[in-house]
């Protein structure tokens, strides 16, 4: 019998149908190997192209080439094509194909500056295992950052594991989240493995499903708003990472902080890919200042 | 660029903070060798700014790392001695 995997999100693959790829000059991807999920992107002259996000897999190499080679056959371009790839994320130094690795922090800065455009201050990273506060410049360059990734409560992995263990599709819980009739009380462990014990004895004691997953979910909003009560807040505020498209933390987060985070200027970009998109644009400019890579890069996709 | 090593646990926060503007003036890097826990590394960030960041494997736990500099009493931590830019502080 296979037991159904609520934790289970939807992978995708896209690309801009507007676009034409034949008569670009500088072909760049960014390749972000998260704990929880893989992304790449392709961006044509800098301009986004085309995405892929998969769940990252056992080792970061085979990720990245999941990650990569569907987008590559999907967006009808060759690796061999290929001017410039920037890996980022946890897994970024066992890319085997990357020509730079850069830090996640730089590159969600980046792309969440292409996505928003240069009035955007304040970046609420919440990814797989970890939640970054990072403020940027108009132009992307991070001018401060704060990471907490000492444990898993208030990451997309703990967000995991109460969708498995209260048998609620991940989908579903932003949702959810808010079909209850009181406020919800936070969980109060910051450990998300004491948080499951927590969340099985309100079950217990009569709560009902929503109602759980709604304190688990003000409970992620709180310990995330405690990193940006430290680094300080500006506006315009944005969202990233998986988690961006929980409702039920980020209007939890809203709520806290009292303003609304912006949404990307084009609805059809993707929050969870800010980190891919960052890595690819980091890939253009390096290649328009240092060439392309195409002809020296010694890793092979297959 | 202001960054922050280090973590919030339910016991506090844990934070050591490098302006790595002030950092990339600095030549030296002494804070590298006055650290006797090896905290610190030196590389080129990612905009090819010469800095010391915390090494990687250390920052989770830099609570306990630090705590032989922290006697009730210490004057001055080595590490903030060291650095001449003054471009180091410690949260806690």
């Amino acid at each position: 019998m296979t037991q159904k995997e609520y934790w289970r999100w939807d992978e995708k693959c896209w690309k801009d149908e507007s676009m034409d790829s034949s008569d670009t000059k500088i072909i760049s991807v960014g390749i972000d190997i998260g704990s929880v999920s893989s992304e790449a992107v392709i961006c044509l002259d800098g301009k986004f192209y085309a995405s892929n996000t998969v769940r990252t897999g056992s080792n970061s190499p085979t990720s990245a080439k999941d990650a990569l080679k569907p987008l590559l056959e999907h967006a009808e371009i060759s690796y061999e094509a290929v001017d410039f790839i920037v890996g980022t994320g946890y897994g970024r130094v066992n890319i085997p194909f990357q020509d730079k690795a850069v830090t996640e922090i730089a590159c969600h800065g980046r792309g969440a500056n292409y996505m928003v455009g240069p009035s955007l201050r304040t970046i609420l990273d919440m990814g797989g295992q970890d939640c970054k506060a990072i403020h940027i410049d108009e132009r992307g360059k991070v001018t401060n950052f704060l990471m907490n990734d000492k444990c898993a409560a208030g990451t997309g992995r703990g967000m995991e594991t109460i969708a498995d263990l209260l048998k609620v599709p991940i989908t579903e819980i932003g949702d959810r989240s808010f079909q209850i009739n009181a406020p919800a009380e936070p969980i109060s462990n910051v450990c998300v493995v004491f948080a499951k014990s927590e969340a099985m004895a309100m079950v217990k004691s009569g709560k009902t499903l929503n109602e759980v997953l709604a304190s688990y979910c003000k409970a992620m909003a709180d310990r995330v708003t405690q990193l940006l009560d430290r680094i300080g807040m500006e506006k315009e505020f944005f969202i990233t990472g998986g988690i961006s498209k929980n409702r039920g933390v980020t209007e939890r987060i809203e709520e806290n902080l009292g303003i609304k985070a912006v949404k990307p200027k084009d609805e059809r970009l993707d929050a969870q890919t800010a980190g891919a998109l960052g890595a690819a644009l980091f890939g253009f400019v390096l290649a328009s200042k240092k060439g392309s890579k195409k002809d020296t890069r010694k890793g092979q996709i297959l | 660029m202001i960054a922050n090593y280090g973590y919030m646990d339910g016991s506090g926060e844990y934070y050591i903070t490098i302006d790595t503007d002030k950092c990339a003036e600095c030549r030296g890097k002494m804070c590298v060798t006055a650290c006797p826990k090896a905290l610190f590394e030196r590389v080129t960030d990612d905009y090819d700014d010469d800095v010391v960041k915390i090494a990687d494997g250390k920052v989770k736990d830099i609570r306990y790392q630090c705590m032989e500099c922290k006697p009730p009493g210490h004057p001055v931590l080595p590490c903030i001695a060291a650095c001449t830019p003054m471009a180091l502080k410690h949260s806690w």
